[in-house]
C-alpha cells in the first residue's frame, strides 16, 4: 500500500505526460492527474488512521550495491512518513483539482500535470527514503521538479531567469548536503538510517580535521546538512529564490513554495533528530537563522505589493519559526506547525490565485480593493487563511505558532531572549502585514480600472472546492491534533521516530510558562490587526506619510534588505565577469584557437596550397614528370639507392 | 668497320632533347606536342638500334619494331581524342586546355 501510495503519482506524470499528451482534452488530463493522486491521498489518509506507530522499513530493490556501499531502495515508514505523507499528498491532490480551473486556459496542460505529479512522486520518495542517497534523489528531484515549474511558462524571460536563480541557489545548499553525505558515509560506513542512528553517542566526543580546524563529528555534519536545509527552506542568506520563485503558476506556489518542497529542509532536520540532538552548536546556529529569518521576512513583507510576494515572505517567516523550534529541540513542535502551516498557507495561495484569476492576472495589490462583494467564497477562505496564520484562537495556527513562540521563551540565555524577542515581535509584524495584504485587496476604495473591475468574478466550483477543503484543515488541524503531536499523547503517537535527549524536556517546559506568555501571541494578533484596520480603513494617507517619514528604512524594506543588490555586486558580478574571461580569453581565445579552430584553419590552408599547384596546364605536369624522373635517374647514378 | 657508337648516341641524345623541349616550350599546338613525344620515342629507338648492332644481339631491333607499333596506335588514339576534343571546345590551343585547374 505504501508503495502505491509512493508510485501512483508517477503514473499520473507518465500517462499525462506521455500517453495522453496529444489524444483527449486538457481537462481530462487533469482528471486522470488529479484522481491518481486523490487515490494516493485517500490511502495515506487510511494510513495515517490506521498506522500503529511502529517504525519498520520495506525494502522494493537493491539500488547501489559496490561492495562497501550497499544502498536498497525502499520505504521507511514511522510516524514523521506518515504525517508527511498526507501532508504532500493532501495538498497535492487538492492543487491538482484547482489548476483545472485556473489552468484551463493554458495550451501546455498535460505537461503541467506532467511536472505536478513527477513533483510529488519526488517529494513522497524524499519523506519515505531510508537511507541519504534515496532522500538526496528526492531532494534533486522535487528541485528539479521545482525548476521545470517555476519556468513553465517559458515564454517569460522572467520566469527562466527564476527558475535558473531557484536551482543555483538550492545548488549551494546542495553542496553542504551532498559533502554531509559523504562525511556520514566516511564516519559511519553506511547511509541506512537504522545504521546511522542506531546509537547516535558513538560519535559523541569524536573529532574530524576540516580546513586545518578541528570539528566535533556531529556538530561538523549537523551544519552541513543545515546547510542544505537552508537552501531547500529558503532561510536567510539562500533565502533569495523563494520570492523570484513567485513566477510560476499559483497552483505551483501553493504546493511547492509553501506546503511541501520549502518543508522538506524541516523534514530533514526532524528526520536526523538523533545527530541535532547531541549537537548543541548546531541547534544554537539553527535557531539563530530561524529567528532572524523569520524577524527579516516579516519586516520585507510589510512592504511589497505583489500579492504572491507577500505570501512568499510569509512562508519564508514561517519556515524561520520552524526552525526555531527545531532548534529548540522541539521536533515535533516543528512538525506541528509544518503540518498546520502547509493546509492555511496552501490556503492562502490558492485564494490569491482567486483573486488574480478574478482580476484576469493582476497581482499588483495597489490596484485591488473592494473586492468583498464581488468574490464572496474567496474573501471567506483568505479570511480563515489569514485568521489561521496570524494565529487567531482555536484555528491551527493558535496552536502552532503559540507553542513555538513558548517555546522561544523558555529556551536559556541570550540567545533565548534574542530569539523570543524577535519572533514575538514577527508575530506582530507577521499579524499586520497579512492583515495588509486583506484588507487591501478586498476592502478599501476600488482601485481596479474599470475594464478590470468590470470581469470580476468568482472562480469555478473546481477551485473554490480545494481551497475550502483546505479551510478545513487551517480550522480543525490544530485543535484536533494538538494532542497528538505536542500535547498529552505524544509519547504513544510518535513512538521512536523522532529522537530525544532524556532530559530534553521542552515540550513539558511549554506548559510550566508564566501565565502572560500564551496570551502575548495573541495580543500580538490584536494589536496588528487594529494597526492594519486603522492605516489601511481608517486613516489610509498614514502608510504614505510613515513610508515618506522614514523614507531610509522604507527603502531598506522594499528593497528586501538589499540581499539582491549585493549578492549582484559580491557574488554575480564578479563571477559573471570572471566567465567572459575565461569565455573570451580561455575558451575562444586559447582551446578553440589552437584547438579545433586551429586544425581546420590549418587543413583548409594546406588544400588550399595543392589546390594552387595544380594548374591544369599539361606542360607543367609533363616537366613534372620529367623533373622527377631526371631526379631519380641521378640519384640512381651517383648510387645513392 | 669501326663506327663509333658515340655518334649515334649523341644523335639520339640531340633528338631526345629536341622532343622534351618541344614539349616544354610548344604552347600552341596539341599535334605539335604528340611530334614532340613521337621524336622523344623514336630518340629511344635509335638507342635500341644502336646497342643492338654494336652488342650483335637482334632482340634490341625487334623491340624497336614493338615500339614503332605501338607509337603508331598511340598516335592514332591521340588523333582521335584530339578530332574529338576539338569538336567539343573549338579549339586545341595548350594554353586553352586547363579545365584541371584546382
Amino acid at each position: 500500500m505504501y508503495s502505491l501510495i509512493v508510485l501512483l503519482p508517477i503514473f499520473g506524470a507518465f500517462i499525462t505526460g506521455i500517453l495522453l499528451r496529444n489524444n483527449v482534452s486538457p481537462a481530462k488530463c487533469g482528471a486522470v492527474a488529479s484522481f491518481l493522486v486523490g487515490f494516493s491521498a485517500v490511502l495515506a489518509w487510511i494510513c495515517f488512521f490506521t498506522f500503529e506507530g511502529e517504525t519498520f522499513f520495506v525494502s522494493l530493490f537493491e539500488w547501489i550495491n559496490t561492495g562497501n556501499l550497499v544502498v536498497q531502495w525502499g520505504i521507511w515508514v514511522d510516524r514523521l512518513t506518515i504525517i508527511m505523507l498526507v501532508v504532500v499528498t493532501t495538498v497535492s491532490f487538492l492543487v491538482h483539482v484547482y489548476s483545472i480551473g485556473y489552468m484551463h486556459e493554458d495550451k501546455c496542460q498535460p505537461r503541467f500535470y506532467a511536472y505536478l505529479s513527477l513533483f510529488t512522486f519526488a517529494m513522497l520518495v524524499l519523506v519515505t527514503s531510508g537511507n541519504f542517497l534515496q532522500l538526496f534523489f528526492g531532494w534533486e528531484g522535487v528541485g528539479l521538479a521545482s525548476y521545470l515549474l517555476i519556468g513553465f511558462w517559458h515564454h517569460k524571460d522572467s520566469a527562466n531567469n527564476a527558475a535558473i536563480k531557484a536551482f543555483v541557489v538550492n545548488r549551494i545548499g546542495d553542496l553542504g548536503f551532498i559533502l554531509a553525505i559523504c562525511t556520514i558515509y566516511w564516519v559511519f560506513g553506511s547511509l541506512d538510517f537504522h545504521i546511522v542512528f542506531a546509537d547516535p553517542y558513538i560519535m559523541n566526543t569524536k573529532t574530524i580535521t576540516f580546513f586545518g580546524y578541528n570539528w566535533d563529528i556531529l556538530t561538523f555534519i549537523c551544519l552541513l546538512l543545515f546547510m542544505g536545509a537552508m537552501g531547500k527552506s529558503a532561510q536567510l542568506f539562500l533565502h533569495t529564490w523563494l520570492p523570484d520563485a513567485m513566477e510560476g503558476p499559483t497552483p505551483v506556489s501553493a504546493l511547492i513554495h509553501a506546503a511541501t518542497m520549502v518543508t522538506a529542509g524541516i523534514f530533514l532536520i526532524a528526520r536526523c533528530s538523533p545527530l541535532f540532538e547531541l549537537s548543541i552548536t548546531a541547534q544554537q546556529f539553527i535557531i539563530i537563522i530561524g529567528a532572524t529569518t523569520a524577524f527579516f521576512a516579516a519586516t520585507v513583507a510589510l512592504t511589497q505589493n505583489d500579492i504572491k510576494r507577500v505570501i512568499a515572505y510569509s512562508t519564508c517567516s514561517q519556515l524561520g519559526y520552524m526552525f526555531v523550534a527545531l532548534g529548540a529541540g522541539a521536533y515535533k513542535a516543528a512538525i506541528f506547525h509544518l503540518f498546520t502551516h502547509a493546509f492555511f498557507k496552501a490556503q492562502l495561495f490558492l485564494g490569491a490565485g482567486s483573486v488574480i484569476h478574478a482580476m484576469s492576472g493582476e497581482q499588483d495589490m495597489r490596484k485591488m480593493g473592494g473586492l468583498y462583494k464581488l468574490i464572496p467564497l474567496t474573501w471567506l477562505s483568505m479570511l480563515i487563511g489569514t485568521l489561521a496564520l496570524t494565529g487567531f484562537p482555536f484555528l491551527s495556527g493558535y496552536y502552532s505558532k503559540d507553542a513555538i513562540i513558548e517555546l522561544g521563551f523558555i529556551t536559556d540565555g541570550h540567545i533565548g531572549e534574542y530569539v523570543f524577542a524577535l519572533i514575538l515581535f514577527s508575530a506582530f509584524l507577521t499579524s499586520f502585514y497579512s492583515w495588509r495584504l486583506f484588507f487591501m485587496t478586498f476592502h478599501g476604495r476600488i482601485r481596479a480600472e474599470r475594464s478590470v473591475f468590470n470581469k470580476v468574478h468568482e472562480s469555478p466550483f473546481s477551485m473554490i472546492g480545494p481551497i475550502l477543503l483546505l479551510g478545513l484543515g487551517s480550522i480543525f488541524s490544530g485543535i484536533l491534533f494538538k494532542k497528538y503531536f505536542i500535547g498529552d499523547y505524544r509519547d504513544s503517537f510518535w513512538l521512536d521516530a523522532i529522537f530525544i535527549e532524556p532530559d530534553n524536556t521542552v515540550l513539558n517546559e511549554i506548559h510550566n510558562v508564566p501565565y502572560w506568555v500564551p496570551l502575548v501571541p495573541s495580543l500580538m494578533l490584536f494589536l496588528g490587526l487594529s494597526l492594519a484596520i486603522y492605516a489601511y480603513i481608517i486613516n489610509t494617507n498614514w502608510v504614505n506619510n510613515m513610508a515618506t517619514m522614514h523614507g531610509s528604512i522604507y527603502r531598506f524594506l522594499l528593497h528586501k534588505w538589499y540581499f539582491d543588490e549585493l549578492y549582484s555586486k559580491i557574488i554575480v558580478k564578479p563571477y559573471r565577469c570572471l566567465g567572459y574571461i575565461l569565455w573570451k580569453k580561455g575558451d575562444q581565445g586559447l582551446i578553440d584557437k589552437f584547438g579545433p579552430d586551429g586544425l581546420a584553419s590549418l587543413a583548409t590552408k594546406i588544400s588550399g596550397f595543392c589546390a594552387r599547384i595544380q594548374t591544369g596546364y599539361i606542360y607543367h605536369y609533363a616537366f613534372a614528370m620529367v623533373l622527377g624522373l631526371t631526379i631519380l635517374l641521378s640519384l640512381l647514378v651517383i648510387g645513392a639507392f | 668497320m669501326s663506327l663509333d657508337p658515340t655518334y649515334f648516341l649523341v644523335v639520339s641524345a640531340i633528338v631526345f632533347s629536341l622532343g622534351i623541349v618541344g614539349v616544354f616550350l610548344n604552347r600552341r599546338n596539341v599535334i605539335i606536342l604528340l611530334m614532340c613525344i613521337e621524336l622523344i620515342l623514336l630518340a629511344v629507338n635509335i638507342n635500341f638500334v644502336t646497342f643492338s648492332v654494336f652488342l650483335n644481339d637482334l632482340v634490341g631491333q625487334v623491340f624497336t619494331l614493338l615500339i614503332l607499333t605501338v607509337a603508331a596506335a598511340e598516335a592514332a588514339i591521340g588523333l582521335a581524342i584530339l578530332v574529338v576534343y576539338f569538336r567539343t571546345r573549338g579549339t586545341i590551343e595548350v594554353d586553352e586546355i586547363k579545365m584541371m585547374k584546382g
